[in-house]
């Protein structure tokens, strides 16, 4: 039983040190969480749009870009987005543009 | 999208035509050598009205199949469905927004944020789950929006109060409470706490706070919190990280997430009905998760949960795939 306990602490020891470890690592070719989707609208050589800073700080926090998407759906998207993550008007309008350009 | 039923002359925008979103799962657990299996449709619904209203909803329904004996003898099912939410949000001013209905108890993060089974990332809520959160949901008001906001800093708050209610789809308790909480957006880091007074039975209080930080140089997310009830207090810290730095999010590697989540609940005195562990317990979930194209997911996870009463091994796995796609009905949508 105590083997078995030490093994378990050994693991998460283990599992923590290396996501510290990798929380280290060098600057990562693109924002952490970015929809893979998202990215295809913008030129890799610009930084982000404040739309897709905005998704991505709010938005982008619990969950990935929607592939399905279609731009009938983004105002609603976002609409509840504005409720559940108590976005601003301005920010609600950034992301909208940035969703639907 | 009954309203549009209802009232056929509502015209929606290009760009706000209802939607029906939400998740389907296979969800297999074998809990301290019983296992069982959950198929379970979550579908969402949300129509805009307008330039200012919002009316959403999320249902349940699930089949839950298991041995007729425990762990022996032919499996049976137990059909479950409900809603979650259905509430009104009215966009009353750039900071505020007005909700009325069965809404989703405001109360940390998990319930709000991490609840639905296409992001969640263990198929379990956390031990402390059922303090201050009314059962999920509550029938009554909501004010919420953003108090201050810039590109530096965010600061949100939530009040609400909530009447008791024995209808079987909207079922709630006497209680109020609130949440207030600080994002720093360069930073991706917010904290918050959180408060609920229960007015109905045993009144009690309970507060939390949470924590979480995802970095943008690296695709790490950590989420915590901590929970006081009027009986038990306990918190949970969960680590996430998206291996995507090794040749990108789409590529074989980069689609795992490996997961951890320790948890911790403290029995102070009995809360007969409070739904938290009977004695002391503490629980590692180790997960491993693989994010599929096409916004389909498999969740794997094994926990070790240690109590005075005894210890056990919990083995999960969880299928899910997010679907989303306008209603047929979308007013003067383009």
């Amino acid at each position: 039983m105590t083997r078995n306990i030490l093994k378990q602490l050994a693991l998460i020891g283990s599992m923590v040190s290396t996501t510290l470890v990798l929380a280290q690592t060098p600057q990562a070719p693109k924002p952490a969480g970015a929809p893979a989707k998202s990215t295809a609208k913008v030129d890799s050589t610009k930084q982000p749009d404040v739309g897709q800073r905005k998704f991505d700080a709010n938005c982008g926090r619990c969950h990935s870009f929607p592939e399905q998407l279609s731009p009938s759906l983004t105002g609603t998207v976002v609409r509840h987005m504005r409720v559940r993550a108590s976005l601003s008007a301005e920010d609600e309008k950034d992301i909208l543009r940035f969703l639907a350009p | 999208m009954l309203l549009f039923l209802l009232f056929p002359g509502l015209k929606a925008n290009a760009q706000n035509a209802p939607l029906i979103s939400g998740g389907v799962g296979l969800l297999t657990t074998t809990n301290g050598g019983v296992t069982y299996l959950q198929p379970v449709i979550s579908p969402v619904a949300a129509v805009p009205l307008g330039e200012h209203l919002l009316v959403e909803s999320r249902a349940y329904i699930e089949e839950f199949i298991a041995h007729k004996n425990g762990n022996s003898g032919p499996y049976q099912g137990d059909f479950f469905a409900g809603l979650q939410y259905l509430q009104l949000d009215y966009i009353a001013a750039p900071k505020l927004t007005f909700t009325v209905g069965d809404f989703l108890t405001p109360f940390g993060t998990y319930n709000e944020r991490l609840a639905p089974i296409w992001i969640s990332n263990f198929q379990d809520a956390p031990l402390i789950y059922p303090i201050g959160n009314q059962h999920g949901s509550s029938v009554g008001a909501m004010l919420r929006g953003a108090a201050f906001s810039n590109s530096h800093v965010q600061l949100n708050y939530v009040g609400y109060f909530s009447v008791a209610s024995n209808v079987k789809q909207f079922q709630g308790e006497r209680a109020s409470g609130g949440q207030f909480s600080m994002y720093l957006p360069s930073k991706r880091l917010e904290i918050g706490t959180s408060y609920s007074r229960l007015l109905q039975n045993q009144q009690g209080n309970s507060t939390g706070v949470h924590l979480w930080w995802q970095p943008y140089r690296a695709p790490l997310a950590i989420r915590s919190e901590y929970a006081h009830g009027p009986h038990a207090q306990g918190y949970w810290m969960e680590a996430a990280y998206r291996l995507s730095q090794w040749n990108g999010p789409d590529s074989w590697l980069g689609r795992f997430e490996p997961v951890f989540r320790m948890q911790q609940t403290f029995r102070e005195s009995p809360g007969q009905g409070d739904q938290l562990p009977a004695v002391n317990t503490q629980r590692a979930d180790f997960g491993f998760d693989y994010h599929l194209p096409h916004e389909v997911r498999i969740n794997t996870s094994y926990s070790r949960q240690f109590a005075s009463t005894g210890n056990t091994n919990i083995w999960e796995t969880t299928l899910t795939y997010r679907f989303l796609f306008p209603t047929i009905l979308k007013g003067g949508s383009k």
